[in-house]
């Protein structure tokens, strides 16, 4: 599988996560941020995301972020994904030598 | 990028797989909504991965697809007139009209800019103020706050030269009219992560008591849909029909209320014309009358222009999960990309443009 971000990633209707730089504080209406995604950095408005500050990450559609990435809930389905990689990778190899007894 | 990078690991993609293939007892028809994981599906190859017993079919859910030929051929009515900037995202320009597409208009002269955001508009219009500048805001539940708000930021500022055509659709109303077609083969639905994490997934509860149909609202990485299909599998297995939540480090149960705030502030549901599918009752939204200074049909003066579908497309089946694109006798033949018959060819995010790009060689 081919599992590199490519620029067609960017495209109307995907929303990505960026880390947020800096925040130029404003009406909450047009409260701004910088956002770095992979080296590119866009300013995003943060009206939908007003508990936003430096250092989240947070998911951009069309320049607005549309929700701050809950880093626990991120954190518990990856531990769980790595996990079942993890178990089945052990139940791949059934041939492996046993420990004799 | 983390949150991304994570999400690709091929060999925890294998393993999920692998579990999937172990559930598994009977076929399953399975249907992603959203456009952008139709090509996430197709990229990764996700189909090929899964055991042959899980059919995957591809939903409604691209925004630009959806889009009826007359608002196409009234945006290229509006871009052709003198003293108009006409504004759109880079997707809609080659989705073909009656006649043209809106790239044809700008080669003929017409001022056509290609925005990232909407805001983009706001500000053209801005550093603009002897011309018209018209938005095209087309999109689903995800892109509706952005459009909202810069009609919202427009008012305040009061910008008296700048409007939208407004084509916004939504995903609820169109599952429900897969779910009531009698040849509905959809028995699960990957529930559209961008879209819930605007709206939540209230109204997905409602769909799946009804039809007894599980919902896994999925993000957008190889590894969140398959994960998404395992617990879609477990369900149907198991004979549950819930709405579950795959994607939580992005979407809540209520949602984003902020953005759901200025989308009601700014438009209402109407009834809405999907292209190739015919009209939904209460599937889109339109503009509220105090926001009718800012509708750009009424403004032009184009609501009575209407046009007829091109009757050799198939995308209102390929759409609801009927046909596949390949089913298509045109499909890479009198319809390709830089030629298409219909929108599924053109944007990124549809079907037939996923098949053409990551399967024609296959």
């Amino acid at each position: 599988m081919d599992l590199k971000l490519r620029s067609g990633d960017l495209t109307m209707c995907l929303a990505v996560p960026g880390k947020v730089l800096s925040v130029i504080e404003g009406d909450t209406a047009f409260r701004t941020a910088s956002v770095d995604f992979c080296g590119v950095r866009k300013t995003v408005n943060l009206a939908f995301t007003p508990e936003v500050v430096v250092g989240d990450f947070v998911l951009v559609h069309v320049g607005f972020a549309l929700s701050r990435i809950d880093a626990d809930e991120a954190a518990r389905t990856y531990q769980y994904l790595a996990q079942i990689g993890a178990l089945e990778e052990e139940g791949f190899a059934p041939e492996r030598a046993l420990p004799s007894s | 990028m983390k949150y991304v990078d994570e999400y690709r690991d091929p060999q925890i993609a294998a393993a999920i797989a692998e579990r999937v293939a172990h559930k598994v007892t009977r076929p399953w028809v399975l249907m992603e909504v959203c456009g952008g994981q139709t090509h996430t599906l197709m990229r990764y190859g996700i189909d090929e991965l899964l055991p042959k017993q899980i059919e995957l079919v591809h939903g409604p859910g691209c925004p630009v697809c959806v889009t009826p030929l007359e608002l196409v051929d009234r945006a290229i009515r509006i871009a052709s007139l003198d003293g108009v900037i006409f504004t759109s995202y880079g997707d809609m320009l080659r989705v073909p009209g009656s006649q043209a597409d809106l790239f044809e208009a700008k080669a003929r002269g017409a001022d056509v800019r290609i925005v990232y955001s909407p805001l983009d508009a706001v500000k053209i219009a801005r550093l603009n103020p002897d011309r018209r500048v018209v938005f095209f805001a087309v999109g689903f539940e995800t892109t509706a706050p952005a459009n909202a708000m810069a009609v919202w930021q427009a008012k305040r500022e009061g910008l008296t030269n700048f409007s939208m055509i407004v084509a916004h659709v939504l995903v609820p109303p169109a599952m429900r009219l897969i779910l009531e077609s009698p040849q509905n083969r959809v028995q699960g639905f990957i529930g559209p992560g961008h879209v819930c994490t605007v709206m939540g997934f209230e109204e997905y509860e409602v769909l799946a008591k009804e039809f007894h149909v599980p919902i896994v609202v999925g993000g957008f990485e190889p590894l969140d849909l398959l994960e998404a299909i395992g617990m879609l599998v477990a369900q149907l297995e198991e004979g549950r029909a819930e709405v579950e939540n795959q994607y939580s480090r992005s979407v809540s149960y209520h949602g984003n209320l902020p953005a759901q705030q200025v989308m009601r502030e700014v438009f209402e549901v109407s009834d809405r014309k999907w292209r190739g599918i015919g009209s939904i009752a209460a599937s889109g939204y339109r503009l509220r009358e105090e926001y009718a200074a800012f509708d750009a049909e009424r403004v032009f003066g184009l609501e009575d222009l209407h046009a007829e579908e091109p009757k050799e497309c198939i995308s209102a089946l390929v759409l609801q999960g009927l046909k596949k694109p390949m089913d298509c006798p045109a499909f890479g033949v009198r319809c390709t990309p830089t030629a298409p018959l219909g929108a599924p060819m053109v944007s990124t995010e549809g079907a037939c443009a996923a098949y053409y790009q990551y399967r024609r060689h296959a």
